[in-house]
């Protein structure tokens, strides 16, 4: 595999992500939102282990197969249970208005072209071009959290922005030092057990993980 | 031996009047084979039209000129836009003269008249299926534009024997803004050509049915051009997808052993892409017409990250 092939490459994979971020974004789903949030981590996983073959630097390595385990298979299994055990899982979520979402979005990608620009000129890495797409990862991954209104939806964009954060450090600097990655990892995992036990504790208060509800301060009305 | 550009142009036109009818029947084919039913034969399509052509045409009272001429309109305007897609050969006299905006332009120029014809006899079927037929053009000819502009972006050019040249010329797959584009490509030309997510091209109930609906008062031969018109939109739709994002093969040094190594070529491509677009058909339910919004808000979408991925990533 050459540089310039394992560059075109990257740039595909980046195209995936961000195509997985507006997927997700859209999805109304909650099984098939969850099992693109695997597909996602699945590409980034990829795309990590592309760029530690291109530059050289071995510890990627560590961190794609790292993001591979939690992200992939252990987040999406454990909020696999948590949807089932919630009996949350026939559920489909209304979302506001689908085409507007999604202009948003494409002006949020156009933000973050503009906004990594100067970068892009300084940076003589090979995944220069990609920053732009992390930072639009990130900030779909906010934008999924806005619009959403249930818990579950909430998180995975949660996870989603990490997922951005992530690639992020991968394309501006070839991955943050492996302690730090080690430590974000670790604490996602940590991140999600609370989640779930949160989640449990929402249901059983409000009967349901539509956030709306925890908006009302009187118990009766 | 060279043939004439001429001569080539003559032949694409009648490999598409007669190519067409065929591939509807290959299509419709597949699609029986894949729901377990018996099929009609692949020859059926050119006995529909035979029987159409030579029955009688009834007329409204009230059919104005606009009704008696869109036949023809559209029949005619559709060959033209088979003259300018490089079918065999990107060495086509009519494709310099006009570009892949002037095809589009085409295309809505037959959907103007048809649905000025629906709503012309003043049934109510007909004004409902120019009035959705015209929701959904003005939500698909702008995606339809953008996934184009991506591919010419990559290009450099907005003729399409051009883009063809270029796309078979040494270009890696790996491009995404191409991938996008094809994407958004395929859930335009679903909606364009009215396969099913969007309108079912075999139903004629009342509810669901929208080119149907604007064409339920022809007969006769008028009926048949539009039902040849509208098999022959069906190919150049496919083609024209071959020819932008799969054009290895087509013929571009005009000799005649070349025209029919790309003419083969071809028949294998479409035959391939009867069966990509059955396996669709089959795969999806038709959708609310409410829903048709999204489908082709995401098409827009696809088409535009096509765009941005050009300058962003490559």
């Amino acid at each position: 595999m050459s540089y310039a092939f394992a560059a075109q490459l990257n740039s595909l994979l980046a195209a995936l992500i961000l195509l997985t971020a507006f997927a997700m974004l859209v999805q109304r789903r909650m099984y098939a939102l969850l099992h693109l949030f695997a597909w996602q981590g699945l590409f980034l996983s990829i795309s990590t282990a592309v760029v530690g073959f291109a530059a050289q630097s071995h510890h990627l390595y560590i961190s794609s197969v790292l993001t591979l385990a939690i992200k992939v298979i252990l987040l999406p299994y454990i909020l696999h249970v948590l949807i089932r055990k919630l009996k949350i899982h026939r559920e489909v979520e209304t979302i506001v208005n689908v085409p507007t979402t999604m202009l948003i979005g494409i002006a949020l990608v156009i933000f973050s072209y503009h906004l990594t620009a100067p970068i892009r000129e300084l940076s003589t890495l090979m995944t220069k071009s990609t920053l732009a797409v992390a930072l639009a990862t990130v900030m779909l991954g906010l934008l999924m959290m806005i619009t959403r209104r249930h818990a579950v939806t909430q998180i995975i964009g949660f996870l989603a922005m990490e997922n951005g954060l992530f690639f992020a450090a991968t394309s501006a600097t070839y991955g943050m030092p492996l302690v730090v990655e080690l430590g974000v990892a670790l604490d996602i995992l940590i991140a999600a057990f609370i989640f779930g036990i949160f989640f449990f504790h929402i249901n059983t208060t409000f009967d349901s993980l539509d956030v709306d509800q925890m908006a009302r301060l009187k118990e009766e009305d | 031996m060279k043939v004439h550009p001429l001569l080539i142009e003559l032949i694409q036109v009648f490999v598409l009047l007669f190519a067409a009818p065929l591939f509807a029947g290959w299509v419709k084919m597949v699609k029986c084979w894949s729901q377990g039913r018996t099929s009609p034969s692949l020859l059926q399509p050119y006995r529909d039209l035979c029987k159409l052509f030579s029955k009688d045409v009834a007329l409204a009272e009230n059919a104005s000129w606009i009704f008696r001429s869109t036949p023809y309109l559209v029949f005619g305007v559709t060959v033209l836009a088979g003259g300018i897609i490089p079918i065999i050969s990107v060495d086509l006299p009519l494709s310099a003269t006009a570009d892949v905006i002037a095809l589009v332009a085409l295309f809505a120029i037959a959907r103007f008249f048809t649905a000025l014809a629906g709503m012309d006899i003043g049934t109510s079927f007909g004004g409902m299926g120019s009035s959705r037929e015209m929701t959904i053009a003005s939500l698909a000819e702008p995606a339809m534009l953008m996934a184009i502009f991506a591919v010419s972006l990559a290009s450099k050019s907005t003729s399409l024997s051009q883009m063809a040249i270029v796309v078979s010329q040494g270009y890696s797959i790996l491009r995404p803004s191409l991938a996008f584009a094809l994407l958004a490509f395929i859930l335009i030309a679903l909606t364009e050509t009215g396969r099913v997510p969007v309108d079912n091209p075999a139903t004629h109930l009342e509810l669901t049915m929208i080119h149907e609906a604007m064409i339920l008062e022809y007969s006769g031969r008028h009926l048949a051009l539009i039902e040849w018109a509208k098999m022959m939109k069906l190919f150049l739709f496919i083609t024209l997808g071959i020819a932008v994002f799969f054009p290895w093969g087509i013929d571009a040094a005009g000799g005649a052993a070349g025209l029919a190594s790309s003419f083969l070529i071809m028949s294998l491509k479409l035959g391939i892409s009867g069966v990509g677009l059955v396996l669709i058909e089959t795969g999806l339910a038709k959708m609310r017409i409410f829903r048709v919004t999204e489908f082709l808000g995401s098409a827009f979408l696809f088409a535009t990250l096509g765009m941005l991925s050009f300058f962003i990533l490559e």
